[in-house]
């Protein structure tokens, strides 16, 4: 099955293989940030301390056990995720930007060590082996996507996210209403962890090669542009977001040395013409039954019905 | 050994300070963080090179031009990238500075090419003065009268003069103080003017210091003094000065102690203990929050 995957992979231009992969990590990586930065309103500017940590650890599980890719990764998710929540404990009690520059501040910590530790092999990188799988990478990121999409979606519709909504309306009245906020601040604090350490995981096997000087604060605003850009808290903005960022700098090749410069631009022009991102709060899903005629959320105005009848049961009584 | 250390993080700590009030005045009045304001200072490293080397003009007067420059373009970025940001979410604002930053790093680059540039010979004589065990350079001192001048003619600005008065209304509350008649966007140019000027002189300061100017080199020298920044608690002068301070002299210990290969971390990490300590910073103002 890997052979015949890989053959038809074999027919698009490798090129352009290497920015749909791309793409498919970036929406990975916003993804996990607009957990904790759409969801639940915890800035962080250190996002990519965690995608360093996953990717590390995910190379260093497949040199020194070359351990099954599948069980690499979720190990590796684990791992970054309890780092995560070590961490988030007691920085999480900072709010708005003293939490910012707390991230920020962990995510440069965390690149210095790494770039002192001989397991890390220092400043000069790490040669990662290909990934001990049968099916080609660009599949399996692909298919990592695809869960996470469907995973971040079942959250931001269950309980639990419903919870980090109110802690990001507001703290003390989502605490007078009996929801643990710094619990669950941690929670999503490691969920968003949890999917940058399998991003980076995935990024270290593609690549085939990491340094921690790839993970530095560039890299964290690039992934927090991509959120913003997006639309913060909407998923279907995040992809988005994360795709025309992803691709930009690939398209913008051909101005060579101007791109970096366009890229800023772009990311000002962006944020004047569309503060709110380039989504919003439209939803995909929305927009799609209303494209079929349907009113969205049909279970949402059958609620609202039930409770309008319940009130004027009351009024009649 | 500990006074000649002490010197060397006061002057590195100073020229933070100088970068952290223009970080800390902007968030006192718009609360944004002007990612763009280490590229400000690398500017003004940059023209101060260009005004010694090509003008020939004395040092004093090419920290003036530095300044000068660095006011308009403090200004106009303001214009341009925050102004039209004003009403919507603050996330929005970060990444338009966020992209300021990246065009102005990457002009830079592209007008005065990848490699670092030093400052031309003689620009400030430099002597070295023995104390004791210790030996200090003139241009040392020179930072460090600078730094102060600075600083004390900023305090002077903020609390004796009419726009000064104006400054700490608005930062107290802007609405309030556009109702009470203060052009609130007078002054708000007028903080990102004083900022920009300080940091221009800080990149000039540095520029002498390190004999090293480059196009990346505002990245990590803005982070620091944001850190710095906050590290006194955002939004307070007296604070930013002394976390710069705190920041330098922290920071030359650790590379006296032989932490050298740690040096960027030192920073982050004093930074993060004393934030887990004192969550608002040190000289930071309580907030008392209401639902």
């Amino acid at each position: 099955m890997g052979d015949f995957l890989q053959m038809l992979l074999g027919y698009i231009n490798p090129y352009y293989l290497q920015i749909i992969v791309n793409i498919g990590i970036g929406i990975i990586l916003a993804l996990g940030l607009n957990v904790v930065t759409g969801l639940t309103g915890q800035l962080s500017l250190g996002h990519a301390a965690f995608m360093s940590i996953g990717a590390f650890t995910s190379a260093v599980l497949t040199i020194k056990f070359g351990m099954p890719f599948s069980v690499n990764l979720i190990l590796t998710g684990f791992i970054t995720a309890g780092v995560a929540a070590l961490i988030g404990l007691p920085i999480l009690r900072l709010t708005g930007d003293y939490l910012a520059i707390c991230t920020l501040g962990f995510a440069e910590i965390v690149k210095v060590v790494f770039l002192n530790l001989d397991i890390t092999n220092r400043a000069l990188g790490l040669t990662v082996p290909a990934a001990n799988t049968s099916i080609p990478m660009p599949i399996v990121v692909w298919a990592v996507v695809i869960l996470t999409i469907v995973c971040v979606s079942f959250i931001h519709s269950s309980r639990f996210g419903r919870a980090l909504m109110a802690v990001r309306g507001d703290e003390i009245a989502a605490e007078a209403m009996g929801i643990n906020v710094t619990l669950y601040k941690v929670q999503s604090f490691a969920l968003g962890a949890f999917i940058a350490g399998v991003g980076g995981g995935l990024y270290a096997h593609f690549m085939g090669y990491i340094n921690p000087s790839d993970f530095g604060f560039l890299k964290s605003v690039d992934i927090l542009s991509m959120v913003v850009l997006g639309g913060l808290g909407s998923i279907t903005g995040s992809v988005i977001g994360a795709t025309i960022l992803s691709a930009a700098p690939e398209f913008l090749r051909f101005m060579s040395s101007y791109r970096m410069m366009v890229y800023g631009g772009l990311l000002v022009c962006m944020m004047i013409f569309r503060p709110n991102g380039l989504m919003g709060s439209i939803s995909f899903t929305g927009l799609v039954l209303r494209a079929l005629g349907r009113k969205p959320h049909l279970k949402i105005i059958m609620e609202q019905k039930s409770s309008e009848t319940s009130r004027s049961d009351n009024g009649d009584t | 050994m500990f006074f000649q250390q002490l010197i060397n993080g006061i002057a590195l700590g100073s020229t933070y300070a100088l970068i952290a009030l223009g970080y800390t005045m902007v968030y006192g009045i718009i609360t944004l963080i002007n990612f763009a304001h280490g590229e400000i200072y690398m500017v003004g490293a940059f023209v101060g090179l260009f005004a010694t080397a090509i003008l020939k003009v004395n040092f004093f007067i090419a920290m003036l031009i530095a300044m000068a420059v660095c006011v308009l373009l403090g200004v106009l970025v303001e214009r341009i990238a925050y102004r039209p940001l004003r009403k919507s979410s603050r996330l929005s604002a970060l990444i338009s500075a966020i992209g300021v930053s990246i065009f102005l790093s990457t002009l830079a680059q592209m007008l005065f090419g990848a490699n670092a540039k030093g400052y031309p010979e003689g620009v400030f004589p430099v002597k070295q003065i023995t104390i004791g065990s210790a030996e200090i350079s003139t241009l040392q001192l020179l930072i460090i009268a600078v730094s102060a001048t600075l600083m004390i003619a900023l305090e002077f600005i903020v609390h004796k003069t009419k726009i000064g008065k104006a400054m700490r209304a608005t930062s107290e509350d802007y609405n309030t103080a556009a109702l009470m008649g203060i052009n609130v966007n007078m002054v708000i140019s007028f903080t990102f003017a004083l900022g920009s000027a300080l940091a221009a002189a800080g990149g000039v300061l540095v520029g002498l210091l390190f004999n090293a100017v480059s196009f990346n080199m505002g990245l990590m020298a803005g982070l620091k003094a944001f850190a710095a920044a906050v590290l006194g608690g955002i939004g307070s002068i007296p604070g930013a000065m002394l976390g710069g301070l705190l920041l330098g002299v922290t920071e030359v210990g650790g590379v006296a102690l032989g932490f050298s290969s740690y040096r960027d971390a030192i920073a982050f990490a004093i930074l993060v203990l004393v934030l887990l300590v004192k969550p608002t910073g040190l000289l930071g103002r309580k907030i008392q929050k209401k639902v």
